[in-house]
């Protein structure tokens, strides 16, 4: 049995950033790279089940990007994961997250999982779409922000907790194979070992291209988006009056303020 | 003249608050005689009807279908005939754990324009554009969406006002109840575990503590703080996930919106959209962290760049 995990490495930005000459978007020399917090959890969820089963279960990490994502793909391996591939061709610069999606969901159909999870966002973007926009791809059963599973790999059915607004969850009852998109907290990711480390080293990493999806270059790269940047900004920003001085000094004012609004 | 789509949202016999906020979301692009036109979907609709009776809609649709609570399959084929039906150019729905279930599905298949978490909406000329914001919130990104007919958003919950103003739209009835069955099920709605016997909604005075505490060992010494000052101890998400707080100490979208609180310290915390939240509205919020430009500090009233277990100590000192 198969667990798919659809990881990104996400861009966070360096301090004063600034932005191209275009100003569609930020220079990249300003990049810095991380595996997407939400993908820790997923992946885990996957290795849980991985390590609950008594069946042989492969894990099987995917994510679309250049060369500079194998770095997170790694990372994956290092915690257990079992395989990993990567998908890139320059076409597929510029892909929107539906875009991504349909190349997640060609994926998913070449490596036929019985499960798929993916984060419910990613913490630069946060669009929270491709999850989602696979499932519709694949036509497949999908339940959004998941912090919670009861499932058996290869069963036929899965309950899953949605995280609602408010502190609620709702409990629902699905069929399976299905795409979920694992919420933060659903369990606690653990940390790679040294051996895991190691033995990710020596791992192979797929990778696939266009052709080998039987993707056209039309549903992908920038010219397929759902939407086109026409300008990136920093936002004006109200900012807090900064109380300045020792921490000593800072404390004191801090005590008056709480004073003053309790009326002492 | 166009129309446009809103789709509400209610949970539980309750109307969602983003219901009314896309009301006046939707007023940002009316054109000329265009007509706004809100759909409830759901078993028993005609309950929602009278409170969605407001100034800014044209037309609100009962649409009945079989499931008494939101369902990804049978939302996501009503909104499509809905969209068929009224040959709506702009669609807009909260973006919420509902929207998220199926939004991406009918931009998809659809291949409409499309963006989530959108705060601001306008017309330039004859374009569509759309804001939202990118890099984990350091930016603002201006989207249009060329060659596309139809545009499908969802709008960030708490950035519009919601629609008070009461009126007297046309309701029609709307019968979807023949969309076939979905692939799945509702069983029940169950409260986050790790409940104590605190309402934080209740609390005038908070305070609250982030990933700045580093480990859970230190909990203990910022509870006693805050009983020190009086306050109430509260917490954003990695705290309660990592279960060094009980979940009813959660402050934002999916913990509590701290409702009745008028002073907020928040100890550590970088400020994320979903904790924001829940505290914005607080009208002191003093703010302590390491990083000059953490978010939190967007918000606050007053700042302190600095460390929170140094802050701790002196306070601890003053309060002695």
């Amino acid at each position: 049995m198969k667990i798919m995990v659809a990881v990104k490495e996400v861009t966070t930005l360096d301090e004063d950033f600034e932005f191209r000459d275009d100003g569609l978007d930020v220079d990249e020399d300003f990049f810095l790279y991380d595996l997407n917090e939400w993908d820790d959890f997923s992946l885990e969820e996957a290795m849980r089940l991985k390590e609950e089963s008594d069946d042989d279960i492969e894990v099987v990490v995917v994510s679309i990007g250049s060369d500079q994502v194998e770095e997170s793909l790694r990372k994956c391996l290092a915690k257990g994961a079992d395989r990993a591939i990567r998908v890139w061709d320059d076409a597929m610069e510029g892909s929107d997250s539906i875009a991504i999606a349909g190349i997640l969901a060609a994926v998913a159909k070449k490596e036929a999982p019985d499960m798929i999870f993916a984060g419910v966002q990613s913490s630069d973007d946060a669009n929270g779409s491709t999850g989602i926009a696979m499932a519709a791809q694949l036509a497949w059963p999908h339940s959004a922000v998941v912090a919670g599973l009861e499932y058996t790999p290869g069963a036929d059915k899965a309950v899953v907790r949605r995280e609602l607004e408010g502190g609620m969850l709702q409990e629902v009852e699905i069929e399976c194979p299905a795409v979920l998109t694992i919420q933060l907290g659903i369990n606690t990711p653990r940390y790679a070992s040294l051996r895991g480390i190691k033995q990710a080293n020596k791992k192979e990493i797929d990778e696939l291209t266009l052709a080998d999806l039987d993707l056209d270059a039309a549903d992908v790269g920038a010219g397929s988006a759902l939407s086109n940047i026409r300008r990136m900004y920093v936002p004006e920003k109200g900012m807090a009056a900064m109380i300045e001085g020792t921490p000593a000094e800072q404390a004191a004012k801090l005590i008056d303020i709480i004073k003053e609004f309790k009326g002492e | 003249m166009k129309t446009i789509l809103l789709i509400a949202e209610h949970r539980r016999s309750e109307l969602r608050p983003v219901s009314l906020e896309l009301i006046t979301a939707a007023q940002d692009l009316r054109q000329a005689d265009d007509k706004v036109v809100l759909a409830v979907i759901g078993e028993d609709v005609d309950a929602y009807t009278s409170q969605l009776a407001l100034q800014g809609v044209d037309e609100i649709l009962a649409v009945k279908v079989n499931s008494v609570e939101f369902d990804a399959d049978l939302f996501e084929a009503a909104v499509t005939s809905l969209i068929d039906s009224t040959d709506a150019k702009v669609v807009l729905m909260g973006h919420t754990v509902d929207s998220l279930g199926y939004a991406a599905t009918l931009a998809r298949k659809g291949n409409y324009g499309f963006a989530t978490d959108v705060f601001q909406l306008e017309y330039d000329g004859d374009d569509l554009v759309a804001t939202r914001a990118g890099y984990n919130q350091k930016v603002n990104v201006e989207l249009d969406f060329p060659n596309k007919d139809r545009v499908l958003l969802t709008v960030r919950p708490s950035v519009f006002k919601p629609a008070e103003e009461a009126a007297s739209p046309t309701v029609t009835a709307v019968d979807l109840t023949s969309l076939s069955a979905s692939r799945t099920n509702n069983l029940q709605f169950v409260e986050s575990g790790g409940a104590d016997d605190v309402d934080i909604t209740q609390a005038e005075f908070m305070m609250s503590i982030g990933r700045g505490i580093a480990e859970e060992d230190n909990v203990e010494q910022f509870r006693e703080l805050s009983e020190m000052l009086g306050a109430t101890l509260g917490c954003s998400r990695p705290i309660a996930d990592a279960g060094w707080l009980p979940k009813s100490r959660q402050v934002g979208q999916s913990g509590k919106v701290v409702g009745a609180c008028k002073l907020y310290l928040a100890l550590g915390i970088s400020g994320s959209i979903q904790h924001m939240a829940g505290m914005k509205h607080v009208s002191t919020i003093i703010a302590v962290n390491t990083d000059p430009s953490a978010s939190i500090f967007t918000i606050a009233k007053y700042g302190i760049v600095g460390d929170i277990f140094e802050i701790e100590e002196e306070l601890r000192d003053l309060l002695d």
